[in-house]
């Protein structure tokens, strides 16, 4: 039931949703690659996982989402909030703690939502999410919203109960769900080669009865090629889907994280794999975007980044008033 | 012979001690080697609190990594317990209790009684709680109440390194289950600590400073704000006694029943949120046993009723300090009818 997906072609992609793709994961890159550097100067607070090498994934996944969509992500969550439409400035105010941040400070890094955005949060909780989008793809059903739910998750979390539950209810149901493995090789320090018993996590999408999908994760296409077929089979009532996402992650489990269980295969990655890379050349070869707007891109995105960082930095942090707020709505 | 080691070390070195005077006790959990099929280093890690650090190669078989996978690598250390083994198994956050809680409370705890005392269960499981380190609402909990509400479970919170080893030590040997909680902003805390294996017994509170006027009784990393405000009261000559249950599964009653005796006054200090948490417990202890020695209404010191927040600005308002507590000393030593 698994497929291997070849670099599918971008004919569904015309120029300006090209150039959006190319924004949204060169947002995610200078996004995470600033956080990075700031972090060593001891500014950012708590725990901070990146999500740089893996843009291609949210990226290629969200791109085919709209309002009526859910998702839910992990503790490695920047990406798909900013894939998805989280306000990368408030996002920036969050995990550094400020007053606008987009949960006021009260969440961090582990938990940015935006609900309004279909965004249902970050997670610090290893397979805290698939359960979750039952949830949502069970009330877009319901509704009848021609909704879908993604679940975004880690080599980690597929071997958690809760997200094998989860596959086997969204089947058993028949929901509109879609489930996206996010292998970069590692939980924490341990390779997945190792902790994922079956050859691939993608293998394991026969045993609930929905179709199993692998896909090269540095390459954009193949990853918005994949996510265009689940998602209109989801739409279509065809039920769930399960797609593996390959790629390495760019920094350590968590800032700090020496790492040295790794051997190379980031500086390899980097130079040879990087989906930023491929898309760049990809698409001006042939012709679909200029390299100038590509250029102006990368600097729109590195000044909205200076932004969000100086602004986040000069914000408000909450106060007393704040603590116990929220807790209830009303009690 | 005493050295000054932290409490990372202190926690290392029990369980290393332990090992190596029985074949039977192993160490499981995420990353507790680090770097399993990976390219390069093993034991990379030693958990990602680096407590269990060194212990893959001097105990070749016995540090078992595992899958993110809390279910079923904690109920596999509690049915290795009951064949057996004695295992310490590695909740790495006392948040992820969630995702296994079954094979804790439902499991373990309850083997013994509904087998009608045939089955012995000796698996410790290690996690760390509290909030200090910026770790937020899932990561920063202190959930030892959750534990001690349940039979069958002993739990144990140390303040120091000193208690650390010395109670680690007994968790491992005790043939019941037990939940070892860490406070996660302690491991580089440093204190004297024997380098000589030793236990410190359950049930037995630890009294960490005498007075005659109020009685602090703190959990944990509490212990150490109490001692803080202690030092600040003494100024004003305000003596407080300070005790340190050590377990509060089993609790020590009659040590703080007697201290209330003595001094007429209660403030409990507890990281927990309000709600059924050990302040209430131990405050409705005391006003049933001790009715007749108070001479004010018991304070309790604790977290709101929140999760734990992320800003730093928050964060710092949610913890109990030594002010907190000393203003509630404050307000039983000045309290009148």
């Amino acid at each position: 039931m698994t497929d291997t997906l070849s670099t599918a072609v971008s004919h569904e992609l015309d120029g300006n949703a090209l150039l959006d793709a190319y924004r949204t994961m060169r947002t995610i890159r200078a996004f995470e690659e600033r956080l990075h550097d700031e972090f060593a100067t001891g500014e950012i607070p708590g725990f901070v996982h990146l999500y740089a090498g893996e843009e291609a994934s949210a990226t290629g996944v969200c791109l085919h989402l709209d309002d009526r969509d859910a998702i839910a992500s992990t503790h490695r969550g920047h990406g798909h909030c900013i894939a998805k439409g989280v306000d990368v400035k408030a996002m920036m105010a969050e995990i550094y703690g400020r007053r606008t941040g987009s949960c006021h400070g009260k969440g961090g890094s582990m938990h940015i939502a935006d609900l309004s955005k279909g965004m249902l949060g970050a997670n610090g909780i290893v397979g805290g999410g698939p359960p979750l989008i039952c949830g949502t793809a069970l009330a877009a059903k319901q509704k009848g919203t021609g909704g879908v739910g993604v679940a975004f998750f880690g080599d980690g979390a597929s071997n958690q109960g809760t997200t094998l539950e989860a596959m086997n209810l969204a089947s058993v149901w028949q929901l509109p769900a879609i489930f996206v493995a996010e292998n970069n090789g590692y939980a924490e320090a341990t390779s997945s080669t190792w902790s994922v018993a079956a050859d691939n996590i993608a293998d394991r999408a026969a045993g609930f009865g929905m179709p199993g999908v692998i896909v090269d994760g540095f390459d954009f296409f193949a990853v918005h090629e994949a996510a265009a077929e689940a998602i209109q089979r989801a739409r279509e009532g065809g039920g769930p889907t399960l797609i593996e996402v390959k790629f390495t992650r760019y920094f350590g489990h968590f800032e700090g994280d020496q790492q040295t269980y790794r051997a190379g295969e980031v500086a390899y990655a980097r130079e040879n794999l990087d989906c930023l890379k491929r898309f760049r050349a990809r698409v001006t070869e042939t012709g679909q975007v200029e390299a100038a707007r590509l250029d102006a891109v990368d600097a729109q995105v590195a000044d909205l980044i200076d932004a969000a960082v100086e602004e986040a930095k000069a914000a408000p942090k909450p106060t007393a008033a704040d603590l116990e707020t929220d807790v209830y709505i009303e009690y | 012979m005493a050295r000054t080691i932290s409490y990372r070390e202190a926690l290392g070195e029990a369980l290393a001690q332990e090992m190596e005077r029985d074949e039977s006790v192993i160490v499981l959990g995420e990353d507790n080697a680090g770097g399993a099929g990976s390219p390069g280093e093993d034991d990379a890690w030693g958990g990602v609190l680096g407590v269990t650090k060194g212990l893959y190669h001097r105990f070749p078989g016995r540090v078992l990594d595992t899958p993110i996978s809390e279910s079923a690598f904690v109920g596999a250390a509690i049915g290795a317990a009951t064949s057996g083994l004695r295992p310490v198994a590695e909740l790495m956050f006392i948040d992820f209790m969630g995702v296994c809680f079954d094979q804790i409370f439902n499991q373990a705890a309850k083997f013994r009684y509904m087998f009608g005392g045939k089955a012995k269960t000796p698996v410790v499981i290690r996690t760390m709680y509290g909030a200090g380190l910026r770790a937020a609402a899932q990561h920063s909990q202190a959930l030892y109440p959750i534990f001690t509400h349940i039979p069958g479970l002993k739990v144990v919170v140390p303040s120091s390194p000193y208690e650390a080893k010395g109670l680690l030590i007994q968790s491992i040997r005790d043939d019941d289950p037990v939940i070892f909680c860490e406070h996660k902003a302690m491991y580089d805390v440093t204190g004297d600590v024997p380098e000589d294996s030793y236990t410190i017994p359950f049930g037995e509170a630890g009294v960490v400073r005498d007075g005659d006027d109020v009685t602090i009784v703190a959990i944990g990393r509490m212990v150490s704000v109490a001692e803080e405000a202690a030092k600040q009261l003494a100024e004003s000559g305000v003596e407080a006694e300070i005790i340190d249950p050590r377990t509060t599964s089993p609790l020590d009653t009659e040590t703080i029943l007697e201290s209330v005796e003595n001094t007429g006054r209660l403030v409990v200090v507890d990281e927990a949120t309000p709600r059924c948490n050990l302040a209430t417990d131990i405050s409705a202890l005391v006003a049933k046993e001790a009715f007749g020695s108070l001479r004010a209404p018991i304070e309790m010191v604790t977290a709101p009723h929140t999760p734990v927040p992320f800003s730093d600005a928050l964060e710092d308002l949610y913890i109990p300090d030594a002010q907190r507590v000393a203003n509630a000393v404050k307000t039983v030593v000045e309290w009148k009818r």
